[in-house]
């Protein structure tokens, strides 16, 4: 499957607070920018793979498949939404690949789109717990923040990773965000601001967690055969891997390692034939500051344990050896939980086509992308490449 | 303040786990032995199909903890809570409320011990939802 | 007394008292009371609060989940009648017997309900309890007597009125059971002297009319009827344990009706942890069973306002030795504690009411 697919087109809207748009709303405005990146119409769309973890919780609303292909004017499309918690879009990115791959479809859309702040934030954080185990998790007051707290405190005492540390990844995604239009924050923050900002779920404080956002990405597929009919900037798909892991973070053997992640990562190198070195670029989950040296971890970019080193040595910062969410990541981007996983794409496709802009990370080749859904328990890995090799 | 009582669970789906949470049942791999806090027909380990309801023992000890501050809308004006995933002294694991103490008075490793309490509430009119939580053994 | 049948036993105890705390000085201070008067007056210096996430039906369970590891040779299937007495139950309707059922183990064959006569719906439960024992109608029953006693704001009760319970396994005597049933007797009339009405939050009582007409005469009639009944003297008793709805009623009673005070001393924890009303005699008589030996005569005397009594003569047995140790006693609960103060009190309590 390596390199049979290729993204033609890509669109996103800003990450953040749309009080006046609604869910519909955000998907037909991303989809309109992808199709004018594609240079295509939207009779040339031929399935839809929409992804979203919780319309009907957040806005009462479910079937957004046959919706949002009726308010594109193309009710008709074969259209459904995938729904992975987090990791719903890049599932739907997965699921819209396979799509193209396996021949039934020549173009195909995939996007990502959810609307958090039409409910109060305890209500928000009601429904993000339905990602958790609702009955043995969730029940007892489990949050989101608490489950990541969890991991982050066996990651201190396993491994030694400080609280400094984990306020570095903060400081650094808020420092690419700035860079970035369509992120939620575009402000620098420091280290000391971090570890001032109040408590949400020790150790973890609220500039270490992503926030709640609205809105919408999208990204059109096409055969890699037929991809230059559209685009001079074809970027193919390289790998594509799935993961998964326990529901509830206590029927782990070992917290501190997203087993879901090292499996989906596997899948993705090996199709895509490369190793972690050779990946220029990466969008990475980091829901919580803690997530992402999980991640430099699990993808192999560290071994179990070191990801702190990484931060510490400004590895994974625009500039260095492997620079990790130039967009600002969930942090600074905003991380509207059905968009996040074709937001990356996006990211990672502006950059393979040298169109980042202020953070363009210089020659990169290759991309990886890396989407979790709750605590783990589903992954979903992308490896993109400026060439179809 | 409590808005909506729509995305809380009503009694049917309280009543068919509460014997369960109110005495600690898990479930036993017959063939491999792991031990599960949830309802299990096959085992995740080892793929069996025989399992078997058992009583959990009520003492274990910390595995991880944090303290929740920022509540979901069920345990507004809760204050703050610890939550810890604890190890139980036949090595399952599950997700409680550590009760009865300040977050100083614990770490990773103190031991504790299984007490009935309130979890939670549909509504000031509706039905209370009890299970078991821990405290510090002393 | 003559049971037809078998006599009835205890086979285990258990009681469970919340962690938290309160000073008098603290809820004085709220009302701009005299702290030193207070505590003077009532002979109580701090009283239990029940933690947020607790209430009635959590410290049945708990106190009953103690009586039973007690009662080892007890299996939970073979209790066949679980009876809880309390005036504070979360819910009004819907009985607290069959989620302490559910909790236990219990199996589908029981008799369940709940009791309500103020604070002696404890001993009301024990004595339904004892009777279906000693018919034969079941082997093992279980009774629990447990509040988070109510008070309104403001009103002298708050002092005094505070959370906690006890629970008892009860069965034929045996070589096994710790202590039997000797005699009971009860008395009751028609006296308003402490009353809730239906859609009222709090009670309501009426101040010294609770003493003497209520309190001192339904308890001195019910332990006088039962001495006399069975040609028993004070003097005949280790331990009395009257209803202690603060730390001076039960001595005064108790000097009153002939009794000494280290008789009444050992099972009187009104001064340091408060009155749970139905679980406030039965936590007393636990006390005592926590420290009695084999061979030693008690006499329980709960009062209910509204009015009544119920007068026990219990006699401890070898097997109460072995015991003790199997499940944490009343002092493990007093001595475990945490201070709180007035709004926190509130908070925890409901009575800052929130929707």
């Amino acid at each position: 499957m390596r390199g049979e697919v290729a993204v033609i087109g890509v669109g996103m809207t800003r990450f953040g607070e749309h009080w006046d748009k609604q869910l519909r709303d955000l998907f037909v405005e991303a989809t309109l920018e992808a199709l004018e990146d594609a240079r295509i119409d939207l009779k040339d769309i031929k399935a839809m793979f929409i992804g979203n973890m919780g319309s009907g919780m957040w806005v009462e609303q479910e079937h957004l498949g046959p919706l949002l292909a009726d308010y594109l004017g193309v009710p008709g499309i074969p259209s459904v939404k995938v729904e992975s918690a987090c990791a719903s879009s890049g599932m739907a990115f997965r699921l819209g690949v396979l799509a193209v791959a396996s021949g039934l479809y020549d173009i195909v859309l995939v996007g990502g789109v959810e609307k958090m702040t039409d409910v109060t934030t305890p209500e928000s954080t009601h429904h993000l717990a339905s990602a958790a185990d609702r009955e043995w998790e969730a029940f007892y007051g489990v949050t989101f923040p608490a489950l990541f707290a969890l991991i982050a405190r066996r990651h201190m005492k396993q491994y030694g990773t400080t609280r400094e540390q984990l306020a570095k990844v903060a400081v650094k995604n808020h420092k690419h965000g700035s860079y970035n239009p369509k992120a939620q924050f575009q402000r620098p923050i420091t280290v000391e601001e971090v570890l001032s900002s109040p408590l949400v779920a020790d150790p973890l404080r609220l500039l270490d967690c992503s926030p709640i956002s609205d809105g919408a990405a999208v990204a059109i597929l096409a055969r890699a055969d037929i991809a230059r009919k559209f685009t001079d900037t074809p970027v193919y798909v390289l790998g594509s891997g799935v993961g998964t892991d326990t529901i509830a973070l206590h029927d782990r053997d070992d917290i501190t390692v997203l087993k879901s992640v090292v499996l989906a990562a596997k899948e993705a190198y090996s199709m895509a034939k490369v190793e972690p070195r050779d990946i220029n670029v990466a969008e990475v989950h980091d829901c919580f500051t803690i997530a992402e040296i999980l991640a430099y971890e699990d993808l192999g970019f560290a071994k179990k344990g070191e990801g702190g080193k990484l931060i510490d040595e400004g590895v994974t910062e625009l500039g260095g050896r492997i620079p990790v969410n130039p967009s600002g990541g969930l942090k600074a981007k905003g991380h509207p939980v059905g968009a996040t996983g074709v937001a990356q794409i996006v990211e990672i496709v502006l950059q393979l086509r040298n169109e980042a802009g202020k953070r363009q990370v210089p020659n990169a080749e290759i991309g990886l992308t890396q989407n979790i859904g709750g605590s783990g328990a589903s992954c979903v890995v992308h490896i993109l490449g400026a060439r179809r090799r | 303040m409590r808005v909506s009582s729509m995305s809380v669970p009503k009694s049917p789906r309280i009543w068919q786990l509460a014997e369960r949470r109110y005495r600690l049942i898990g479930t036993k791999c017959l063939k491999c032995g792991r031990v599960f806090i949830g309802p299990r027909k096959v085992c995740p380990q080892c793929g069996s199909r025989e399992l078997q309801d058992v009583e959990l023992p009520r003492r274990g000890r910390i595995y991880s903890y944090t303290v929740v501050r920022a509540p979901p809308m069920e345990r507004e004006n809760y204050g703050p809570y610890i939550i810890a995933i604890v190890e139980l002294e036949n090595g399952c694991k599950l997700t409680t409320e550590i009760v009865d103490c300040s977050p100083e008075e614990i770490d990773i490793g103190t031991e504790v011990e299984a007490v009935f309490r309130k979890i939670g509430e549909e509504s000031k009119s509706g039905i209370i939802y009890y299970g078991c939580k821990f405290r510090p053994v002393k | 007394m003559k049971f037809n049948g078998e006599i009835p036993a205890i086979y285990g105890w258990g009681s469970y008292i919340p962690i938290y705390r309160i000073r008098l000085d603290e809820i004085a201070k709220a009302w701009g009371e005299d702290p030193d008067s207070v505590k003077r007056g009532l002979q109580v210096e701090e009283i239990s609060v029940r933690g947020l996430d607790e209430d009635q039906v959590t410290i049945a369970v708990n106190a009953a989940w103690n009586a039973l590891k007690r009662a080892p040779e007890v299996n939970p299937k073979d209790i066949g009648a679980i009876y809880v007495g309390s005036e504070s139950k979360p819910y009004a309707v819907k009985p607290t017997a069959t989620i302490v059922a559910a909790a236990i183990g219990a199996s589908v064959n029981i008799r369940a309900a709940d009791y309500e006569f103020a604070c002696k719906a404890g001993t009301e439960a024990l004595i339904s309890v004892m009777a279906q024992v000693a018919s034969g109608m079941i082997r093992y029953g279980l009774a629990i007597g447990a509040d988070t006693s109510q008070s309104w704001p403001g009103d002298v009760l708050e002092y005094t009125a505070s959370a906690g319970g006890s629970a008892f396994v009860v069965g034929p005597k045996s070589t096994s059971s710790a202590a039997y049933f000797e005699a009971q007797y009860s008395v009751a009339t028609d006296t308003p002297d402490f009353w809730r009405r239906d859609e009222v939050k709090y009670p309501r009582h009426m101040g010294r009319f609770t003493g003497e007409p209520a309190y001192f005469k339904h308890i001195i009639l019910a332990a006088k009827e039962l001495m006399e009944r069975e040609g028993l003297k004070p003097s005949d008793f280790d331990y009395f344990v009257p209803h202690q709805p603060n730390g001076s009623f039960p001595i005064r009673v108790a000097l009153r009706l002939g009794f000494k005070l280290e008789q009444v001393k050992p099972g009187l924890i009104a001064p340091i942890v408060g009155n749970f009303y139905s679980g406030s005699s039965l936590t007393g008589l636990s006390r005592v069973l926590d420290i009695a030996k084999p061979g030693q005569r008690i006499l329980l005397v709960s009062f209910g306002s509204g009015a009544g009594a119920d007068a026990f003569s219990i006699v401890t047995q070898d097997a109460i030795e072995v015991k003790k140790g199997l499940a944490p006693t009343v002092d493990y609960h007093i001595n475990r504690k945490k201070y709180v103060d007035y709004v926190t009190y509130l908070r925890n309590w409901g009575k800052i009411y929130w929707v």
